[in-house]
C-alpha cells in the first residue's frame, strides 16, 4: 500500500508534465487546426537554455528561469513566422510535415550546438523533499503539481475572463467571423504560438531536474502528451489534463510492476487501445467535415 | 457551355498498341541497367553506395504510394524497412532458413504490421496517423534494442546470408536493381489503375470519393499496407547487401531521411523518389566533413523539409513536370463516342426513394426532424426551404455523410439507412455538392472515369479502361465539355466545374441523382443551360432530387416539391399547389 501511494504521487507528478505539454498541443490545435509536432521540442530547448544559463553561466536560478521562458517566447514567434504562417492556407498535411521538419531541426540543432552528452540540471529547492506518513514527497514533484494546478486555474481565467482570452477563443472557433469583428487573426495566432511555446518550455524546465536534459526528451514528452490528448479527447482542454495525469500514473505503475525498459511503450499501448475502442477519447467528440 | 463538338476534327481515342508492347522500352531500359550493374566493375565503395541507393529507393517508392498518391503520412518507414532487414538477418543466421523464405516473411510481417496500424488509425484524421506511426517507430526501436534474445540488441546481426544464386556483391546488386525496376514499374503505373485512381481521389477529396463509390477507408489501408510491404522488401534486400544490420539503421531519424528523400525528389512519382534517394545518398558522401558534428546532418534535413514544403511542394520532379503538364492540358481532344446512355436500375416499386421519419440532431439542435420524403420514379423532385431549414443536412444524411439519428431511408427497394457513402453509391445513389468537390489534381476525364467506375454500374461493359474512357467521354460530351476532357480541373470556370461534377455523377448511371444547389453561383445564361441539361437528363428517365433556391428553376423543372422549415416538413405535393401553400409563402416571405 505504501508503494502504491508513493507510485501514485510520482505518477501524478510526471503526468502533470504531460498535461502541460498536452495543453500546448490543444491550444495550438484549436487556434490553427493543426497539430504541432514540435511541441515537445519546446520543452527540450527550454531545458537546454536553462542549463546554459544556470549551470554554464552560473546565473541565479530564478533569472535563468525567466531568461529561458523569454527565450521560448522568441522561439514561439520564430516558429509561427517560419513554419506555420507561410503554410496557413494549405491543407493540414504540409503543415504537419513542416512541424515535423521543425522538430528534427530543433532537436538536432541543439545536438550540433551542445553535443550528445546528457546534462544535469539541479532542482529549484535545496531541500530534497519531505516525508508525509508513508509517502516521500520529492520537492520537485511537489513543485510540478503545484505549478500545474496554478496554470490550469490561470488558463481558465485567461480564456474565460480576459478580453484577449475571449478573442483567442473567437479566433479558434471561426477565423473569418473573428476578423470581421475586428480581431486581428494573425496576432491571435501569434499569441497562441507564444503562449504554447512558453507553456511547453515551462513543462521542460519543471521536468528537467527529474530527468536528464537530453536531445531525446522532447520527442519522448511529445509522444506522451499526444497520447494524453487522444485519451482525453482531441481538442479538449480538460481531457488533455486528465489524459496526461492518467498516462503518468499508468506509466509509473507499468514501470514498477511490469517492465522498466519498455516504460515508454505503455503510452503507445494505451493509445492504440483507445484508438480501437474509444477513438473520441474520454471527453471529446469528433466533428465531421461539412459537405 | 456549348454542347456541340461538330467543328472540331474528329480524333478517335484508341489504343495504338497492346500495353506490354507500349511499355517494352521501359523493360529494355531496365534490362540494360541490370546488365550494366552485373557486368561493370565497381570498387567496394561505389558498390556500397549503389546498393544503399537501390534498396532505399524501394522503401521510398512505398512513401510515394502512401503519401504521394493517397495523401496519408507514414513516419515509420524505417521500422518497416527494419522488419524486412531483421527477418532476413535473423532468419538466415540464427535459424539457417532460406534467404527467399526470409525475404517473403519480412514482407509479410511488414504487411501485417502496416495493415494493423492502418486498420486501427485510418478511420481517424491524419494527425492521428502521424502520431501513431511515430509511436510505432519508437516501439520498434525499443524492441530492437531491448529484445536481445531475438535481435541481439545494440550489437546488431552480422554475417547475414544471400541467396546462392547471387552470392557475389556484383550479382546481388544486379538482382536488387532488377527488383527496383519491377517495383518501379508497378508504382509508375499504379496511378492509372482503378486502385491508384481511388487513392488519388481519396487524397484530393475524401467526401467526394466516398459518394462516388470508393471505399475510402479500405483504399487508405491498401495504400498504407503497400507502403509497408515496399519498406519490408527494401529492408530485406538491404540486409543481404550489407551482411550487417543494427538498430540505429532503422530509427526514427532514418524514417525522416526516407521522408526527406521522398519530398525532395517529388512525392507524387517514382521518378521523383529515385531522384530524391539518389541525391540524399550522394550529397552526404560529397559533404563528409559535415558528418563530424553529430546532429548537423539531421538538422539540415529538418530545415530542408521546411523549405521544400514551403517553396517546392511538388519536389524536383514535380517542378520539372509542371511545365510539361501545362503543355499537355492545352491539348484539345475531339470525341466520336456514342451519346450518353442512362439506364437507371428499377428494382423497387413506384417510389425510387422513400424516407420515413428521418431525423438528424446535433446535440440539442434538431437540424432535421421527422421528415418524410417520397420521390417518384422518373420525375424531378425538389426539396426547398429557407436558409438553415435542413436541406443540405437532409442530403448529407441521404448520401451517408451523416448518420441519421432516427428514421429510415429506402433506395429503390433497398434499405440504405445504415450504409456508408460508398455502399449507397453502389446501391445507385449519385450526388453533387453545393461547394463543388472535384478531384483537383486530375483531368476532367479522370474525374468522370472515377464516376463511371461506380460498383454496380451496368453500362461500362467489361469495365476495362477503354469502356470506362468511352463512358466518361460520353458523359462529358453530354454536358458539353467533351473536347476539353484532357484538361486539369483548375483550368475550368466555376460553371464548367459544376457541369463536370454532374457528368461524374451521370457517368455512374445512378438510380437517383441528388443535386445540391446546382444553380448556386451560376449566371443567368448558365442557369438556362443547366435547366436544359436537367430536361435532357430527365428525358432519359433518371430520377432527380434537387435542392435549389432558384424558384424559377425549381418551379419549371420539378413536378413535385417538398418544403422544409426549421428541420420539419411543412408542405409536400404537386409543384404549383405547394408554392401557393400559405405556410410556404410565410416561411419565405414572413408573416405580419
Amino acid at each position: 500500500m505504501d508503494l502504491v501511494l508513493q507510485l501514485l504521487f510520482t505518477g501524478i507528478g510526471i503526468g502533470a508534465v504531460y498535461a502541460l505539454v498536452a495543453l500546448g498541443f490543444v491550444l495550438i490545435f484549436r487556434a490553427t487546426n493543426v497539430v504541432n509536432f514540435a511541441q515537445g521540442e519546446f520543452s527540450m530547448v527550454a531545458a537546454y537554455l536553462m542549463v546554459v544559463c544556470a549551470v554554464d553561466l552560473e546565473l541565479p536560478y530564478w533569472l535563468s528561469f525567466i531568461i529561458a521562458l523569454a527565450g521560448m517566447a522568441v522561439i514561439g514567434v520564430i516558429f509561427n513566422l517560419g513554419v506555420y504562417y507561410p503554410l496557413r492556407h494549405r491543407t493540414y498535411l504540409p503543415v504537419i510535415i513542416a512541424t515535423i521538419g521543425a522538430s528534427i531541426l530543433m532537436a538536432n540543432g541543439v545536438l550540433a550546438l551542445y553535443g550528445p552528452q546528457p546534462q544535469v540540471l539541479p532542482g529549484w529547492f535545496d531541500t530534497p523533499g519531505i516525508q508525509l506518513g508513508p509517502v516521500y514527497l520529492d520537492s520537485q514533484y511537489l513543485l510540478i503539481i503545484v505549478v500545474t494546478i496554478a496554470l490550469v486555474i490561470f488558463n481558465y481565467w485567461f480564456f474565460e475572463h480576459t478580453m484577449i482570452g475571449k478573442k483567442l477563443q473567437a479566433t479558434s472557433q471561426d477565423k473569418e467571423m473573428a476578423s470581421l469583428l475586428g480581431i486581428s487573426v494573425s496576432t491571435m495566432i501569434m499569441v497562441t504560438f507564444i503562449y504554447s511555446a512558453v507553456l511547453g518550455g515551462l513543462a521542460g524546465l519543471l521536468v528537467a531536474p527529474i530527468l536528464f536534459v537530453s536531445i531525446q526528451m522532447g520527442s519522448t514528452i511529445a509522444l506522451k502528451a499526444f497520447a494524453a490528448t487522444i485519451i482525453g479527447g482531441f481538442g479538449d482542454v480538460t481531457g488533455a489534463i486528465i489524459g496526461g495525469l492518467a498516462l503518468g500514473i499508468i506509466e509509473t505503475f507499468g514501470a514498477a510492476y511490469i517492465s522498466v525498459p519498455y516504460k515508454d511503450g505503455f503510452a503507445f499501448l494505451v493509445l492504440v487501445l483507445f484508438l480501437v475502442f474509444r477513438p473520441q477519447g474520454i471527453f471529446g467528440e469528433r466533428v465531421a467535415e461539412k459537405a | 457551355m456549348s454542347t456541340s463538338s461538330d467543328n472540331i476534327p474528329a480524333v478517335v481515342i484508341t489504343r495504338p498498341k497492346p500495353l506490354l508492347l507500349r511499355h517494352a522500352p521501359y523493360f529494355i531500359g531496365a534490362a540494360i541497367v541490370v546488365f550494366l550493374a552485373s557486368s561493370m566493375q565497381f570498387d567496394g565503395y561505389i558498390l556500397n553506395i549503389l546498393m544503399q541507393a537501390t534498396t532505399f529507393a524501394i522503401a521510398v517508392f512505398g512513401l510515394s504510394v502512401v503519401l504521394g498518391l493517397c495523401g496519408q503520412i507514414n513516419l515509420a518507414q524505417a521500422a518497416f524497412f527494419g522488419f524486412g532487414a531483421y527477418a532476413v538477418g535473423i532468419g538466415t543466421t540464427d535459424y539457417q532458413l532460406s534467404y527467399w523464405l526470409c525475404l517473403v516473411a519480412g514482407c509479410v510481417m511488414a504487411l501485417i504490421a502496416g495493415a494493423v496500424l492502418g486498420l486501427s488509425t485510418l478511420r481517424l484524421g491524419g494527425h492521428y496517423l502521424a502520431m501513431v506511426t511515430i509511436s510505432f517507430q519508437q516501439i520498434v526501436t525499443l524492441v530492437m534494442i531491448n529484445a536481445i534474445w531475438l535481435t541481439k540488441g545494440p550489437d546488431g546481426v552480422s554475417k547475414i546470408g544471400r541467396p546462392s544464386l547471387f552470392l557475389s556483391s556484383q550479382s546481388y546488386l544486379a538482382f536488387c536493381v532488377a527488383m527496383l525496376a519491377l517495383v518501379g514499374y508497378v508504382v509508375w503505373h499504379l496511378p492509372e489503375t482503378r486502385l491508384g485512381r481511388a487513392m488519388r481521389a481519396v487524397r484530393d477529396n475524401e467526401l467526394a470519393a466516398g459518394v462516388n463509390g470508393i471505399d475510402v477507408f479500405r483504399t487508405k489501408v491498401y495504400a498504407f499496407a503497400i507502403s509497408a510491404v515496399l519498406g519490408g522488401l527494401g529492408g530485406g534486400l538491404f540486409a543481404g547487401g550489407f551482411a550487417y544490420i543494427s538498430p540505429d539503421q532503422f530509427s526514427f531519424a532514418e524514417s525522416i531521411v526516407f521522408l526527406t528523400m521522398s519530398l525532395l525528389g517529388g512525392v507524387a512519382s517514382p521518378i521523383g523518389s529515385a531522384i530524391g534517394t539518389g541525391l540524399l545518398i550522394l550529397i552526404p558522401e560529397w559533404l563528409r566533413f559535415l558528418k563530424s558534428v553529430p546532429g548537423l546532418y539531421l538538422a539540415i534535413y529538418g530545415l530542408s523539409v521546411i523549405l521544400i514544403i514551403r517553396f517546392m511542394p511538388d519536389g524536383i520532379w514535380g517542378f520539372v513536370t509542371a511545365a510539361y503538364d501545362r503543355m499537355r492540358s492545352s491539348k484539345k481532344v475531339a470525341v466520336t463516342s456514342a451519346p450518353l446512355q442512362l439506364k437507371p436500375a428499377a428494382t423497387g416499386g413506384d417510389m425510387v426513394l422513400e424516407v420515413t421519419g428521418l431525423s438528424k440532431h446535433f446535440g440539442g439542435l434538431k437540424a432535421v426532424d421527422q421528415v418524410d420524403i417520397s420521390v417518384r420514379r422518373g420525375g424531378v423532385h425538389a426539396l426547398i426551404g429557407p436558409n438553415g431549414s435542413g436541406k443540405t443536412t437532409t442530403l448529407n444524411v441521404l448520401s451517408g455523410l451523416y448518420n441519421a439519428t432516427s428514421g429510415k431511408v429506402v433506395l429503390d427497394g433497398t434499405d440504405v439507412t445504415t450504409m456508408p457513402p460508398h455502399l449507397r453509391a453502389a446501391a445507385g445513389l449519385g450526388r453533387t455538392f453545393q461547394n463543388i468537390r472535384l478531384f483537383r489534381s486530375m483531368t476532367a476525364l479522370e474525374n468522370v472515369i472515377i464516376g463511371a467506375e461506380r460498383p454496380g454500374n451496368t453500362l461500362t461493359g467489361k469495365g476495362d479502361e477503354a469502356a470506362l474512357t468511352e463512358r466518361a467521354l460520353a458523359a462529358l460530351t453530354f454536358v458539353g465539355l467533351g473536347p476539353r476532357a484532357m484538361e486539369l480541373i483548375s483550368s475550368f470556370s466555376y460553371g464548367h466545374q459544376r457541369l463536370i461534377e454532374i457528368a461524374r455523377a451521370l457517368a455512374a448511371n445512378p438510380t437517383l441523382l441528388l443535386l445540391d444547389e446546382p444553380a448556386a453561383g451560376l449566371n443567368s445564361t448558365e442557369k438556362l443551360e443547366l435547366h436544359e441539361l436537367l430536361k435532357r437528363i430527365a428525358a432519359q428517365g433518371l430520377t432527380i432530387l434537387i435542392i435549389d433556391h432558384d424558384m424559377t428553376l425549381v418551379s419549371e423543372a420539378a413536378q413535385h416539391i417538398t418544403v422544409l422549415n426549421f428541420g420539419r416538413r411543412i408542405a409536400d405535393g404537386e409543384s404549383m399547389a405547394v408554392l401557393r401553400h400559405p405556410d410556404v409563402v410565410s416561411a419565405y416571405l414572413g408573416t405580419d
